[in-house]
């Protein structure tokens, strides 16, 4: 089966939900609707079966064709993003970057939608897209100089039309719906994706990205990584309706995919992506996945959720999925897997290397490009800042 | 030490001084994004949600405009609201319902309507952050007419001031000095404040004037104890309030003195220093043996982590001010 209702998967009510000690007591409002159905396209269930039902076809169709090449080139991919992303969290504990976001848990999501692009689309992500950069060919070590505070950025967008992390949430829904609009004015059949997260939806920049991209008719994917939780705080905290539902209002189509399953995200992002370039405007995708990890490395989640939640998950895990999947059907062996490990291995030495070398920038980058055209007051602050180390140069030199 | 005089880290202060507004005033209400559960990311609503319910300690969605937004109309039905904006860098997307209807809603109605509204903002550099999480935007909101900004240094301040924040009937932005969330200091929560919008000397001094607020009251006292070692006699005021800003107590300092050096964390380029800069020029002209100098941020974006040593005012910046001053 590949419906499941929202009720279901609804995270618990918050524990803390003591009654209140003024005010009128008011009743729980009903979120959904008892009994309304979510439909979750899914193509390969955690046990790793392939599934083929009628509602999901139309998404399917995109994969038909699958290989077990590409199969396995999947999940090489979500192997070596977890292991870059394991690797940046420990170089996070060791003092070696200040802080990390991770994304155990939404490989299938992140590597399902990103291999889903092509090479002219652009990718405006927010910050915790690591496994899209890496189908977008951005040097993973990259990604972490703005995490260790050398940078805040960090690679040239244009290079791989992978936009720079953004910080303030939902800001760049706007910003790809606006490319996406140049990108039809120019006649050009690329098309856009923006990723942000559940609380993300809830932020005015995202629901006015939604309208203009309908207005407009923008060639943009909205891709919506619901992993249940913005900070503590659950999806009820913001929304009342299932996210996928939100783009009906605006005027454009709204799917839930079962973010966990990499061949779904992959289906359901080509399907958008590929109306979108036939000129038929926005859509909006929720991939629906779970943060295993902390919000941040600053983050304590067993203040507000349970160990259970995550094992609920673990179980859903889309690595293992495809992994019993590709091992049910022959189509990878144990050498396959062997390599991968020792691919992995590789991988984070090589970040780990990468980091460590990293070196801090130099104290005069504060002034530079400020502006584009030059601006006399940042000279004037140069110069002052340079007199001014100057002088303990000479102090030291006596 | 009283009963009354406990010793509290700011951070600690500032939830002790929520507690207490939540339980005298039963239309206080604390809002924003995870301060519930999860006590907020600082920990400054720690526990507050547990004892006051949900319909007090408000987790509201992501969207700091609905925030402010929904705060002013929680005021304008008399209830009043203290909501927590994240960071410093978050505040932007609540920046239009705080310049264009929370500063002046009072003078647009003839004074009918009141908005006591308090905006906490954890602000400043100095903990390594990320970007958007260092930044101190006073001056954006202290250039509007209608808005109060404060900025505690200490843990009885962050503790009465908030009280005092809470009580005013206007709407009050609130600074917290996020760097010094850990220091500890003694709160007597029996006390009788002085006016919130006073400036207060903290060092007495004969030679130079040391201007600041929030997070550079401390260094500033460093500096001045410093600058002892040379022989010099500083002075050290701490602010405390941006707008309104008490000129009387700064000219008062500077008539003896002479000198004046303004710190802040913020740019210098049309900053808070700039106006104290004019406003003592004007008042002090014949008094002065120095110009005023100022000593923060260039006019660059907030660096990155590694760099924000070099950004942020220290001890030997402030220190080559002083001597700059003293040179005149
Ligand atoms: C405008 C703004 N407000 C607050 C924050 C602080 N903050 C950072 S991440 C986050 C939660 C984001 O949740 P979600 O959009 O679901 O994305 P996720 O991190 O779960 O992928 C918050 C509140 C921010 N970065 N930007």
């Amino acid at each position: 089966m590949t419906v499941e209702s929202t009720a279901a998967r609804k995270p618990r009510r918050s524990a803390g939900g003591k009654a209140s000690t003024t005010g009128t007591k008011r009743t729980t409002r009903t979120t959904a609707k008892k009994g309304s159905e979510t439909q979750l396209v899914q193509l390969l269930t955690p046990e790793g079966k392939r599934v083929k039902n009628a509602a999901d076809a139309e998404y399917a169709s995109y994969v038909d064709g699958i290989t077990a090449d590409e199969l396995r080139a999947l999940y090489r991919d979500m192997v070596l993003t977890r292991r870059f992303d394991a690797e940046a969290t420990s170089l996070q504990r060791q003092g070696e970057l200040g802080l990390w976001a991770s994304l155990l848990g939404q490989e299938a999501a992140q590597i399902g939608s990103g291999r889903a692009t092509r090479e002219d689309d652009y990718v405006f992500p927010t910050y915790r897209e690591h496994g899209v950069a890496w189908c977008r060919g951005v040097d993973p070590t990259n990604l972490l100089g703005m995490f260790r505070g050398v940078n805040n950025g960090g690679w040239d967008p244009n290079g791989n039309n992978f936009h720079l992390y953004t910080i303030v949430i939902g800001s760049q829904a706007l910003h790809a719906t606006g490319y996406a609009m140049g990108v039809a004015k120019d006649g050009a059949d690329s098309a856009v994706i923006a990723y942000f997260g559940d609380g993300a939806s809830s932020q005015g920049d995202v629901s006015e990205a939604f309208n203009f991209a309908a207005v407009y008719n923008a060639p943009v994917v909205f891709f919506c990584q619901n992993n249940q939780w913005a900070i503590s705080e659950s999806n009820e905290k913001q929304t009342r309706v299932p996210l996928y539902q939100r783009a009906q209002g605006f005027g454009f189509p709204g799917v839930r995919v079962d973010g966990n399953d990499v061949l779904a995200s992959l289906a359901v992002t080509r399907w958008a992506l590929e109306r979108a370039r036939r000129g038929e405007g926005p859509a909006l995708i929720e991939a629906f996945t779970y943060r295993m990890g902390a919000h941040t490395t600053s983050d304590d989640p067993s203040r507000y959720r349970h160990d259970d939640e995550r094992a609920a998950w673990e179980a859903k895990d889309p690595i293992l999925r495809l992994r019993r999947h590709l091992e049910a059907d022959g189509h990878a062996d144990e050498a396959f897997f062997g390599e991968l490990e020792a691919e992995s291995e590789t991988l984070g030495r090589r970040v780990r290397e990468a980091v460590r070398a990293m070196p801090d920038p130099d104290r005069f980058a504060v002034f530079e490009n400020v502006y584009a055209d030059g601006h006399a007051l940042v000279d004037e602050e140069r110069a002052q800042f340079a007199a001014y180390q100057a002088s303990f140069a000479d102090s030291e030199g006596v | 030490m009283s009963q009354t005089v406990k010793n509290l880290a700011l951070a600690k202060a500032i939830n002790e001084s929520l507690r207490r507004a939540l339980e005298t005033d039963p239309k206080v209400l604390i809002m924003g994004e995870d301060v519930g559960k999860l006590g907020g990311v600082f920990r400054v609503t720690d526990g507050l949600q547990k004892d006051f319910g949900e319909d007090r300690v408000i987790d509201t969605p992501l969207a700091e405009s609905g925030i402010v937004g929904t705060a002013i109309g929680l005021a304008l039905r008399g209830y009043r609201p203290v909501v927590e904006i994240q960071f410093d860098g978050f505040v932007f997307p609540a920046y239009d319902q705080i310049v264009t209807q929370l500063a002046k809603m009072h003078a647009r109605s003839l004074g009918k309507v009141r908005l006591p509204v308090v905006i906490r903002i954890p602000y400043g550099g100095g903990i390594g952050a990320v970007e958007h999480h260092s930044e101190s935007p006073e001056a954006l909101f202290a250039h509007v007419a209608g808005l109060k900004v404060v900025s505690p240094s200490n843990a009885s301040d962050a503790y009465w001031m908030l009280q005092q924040a809470i009580q005013s009937d206007d709407p009050v932005i609130y600074f917290e000095p996020k760097r010094r969330y850990w220091d500890k200091g003694e709160v007597d929560t029996e006390a009788i404040p002085g006016p919130l919008h006073t400036a207060r000397v903290v060092r007495e001094g004969t030679d130079l004037t040391l201007a600041a607020y929030g997070p550079m009251v401390k260094l500033c006292r460093e500096v001045a104890d410093a600058a002892a070692e040379e022989g010099r006699s500083l002075e050290v005021l701490d602010l405390r309030s941006v707008s309104p800003l008490d000129f009387d107590t700064v000219q008062a300092s500077v008539e003896k003195t002479g000198r004046l050096v303004v710190v802040h964390e913020a740019p210098v380029f049309f900053g808070s220093g700039a106006e104290i800069a004019a406003r003592i020029t004007e008042r002090c002209f014949y008094h002065l043996e120095a110009p005023v100098l100022r000593v923060g941020g260039y006019h660059a974006p907030y660096p990155p982590a590694r760099l924000e040593e070099e950004y942020l005012p220290d001890l030997d910046r402030v220190l080559d001010a002083v001597d700059r001053s003293l040179a005149y």
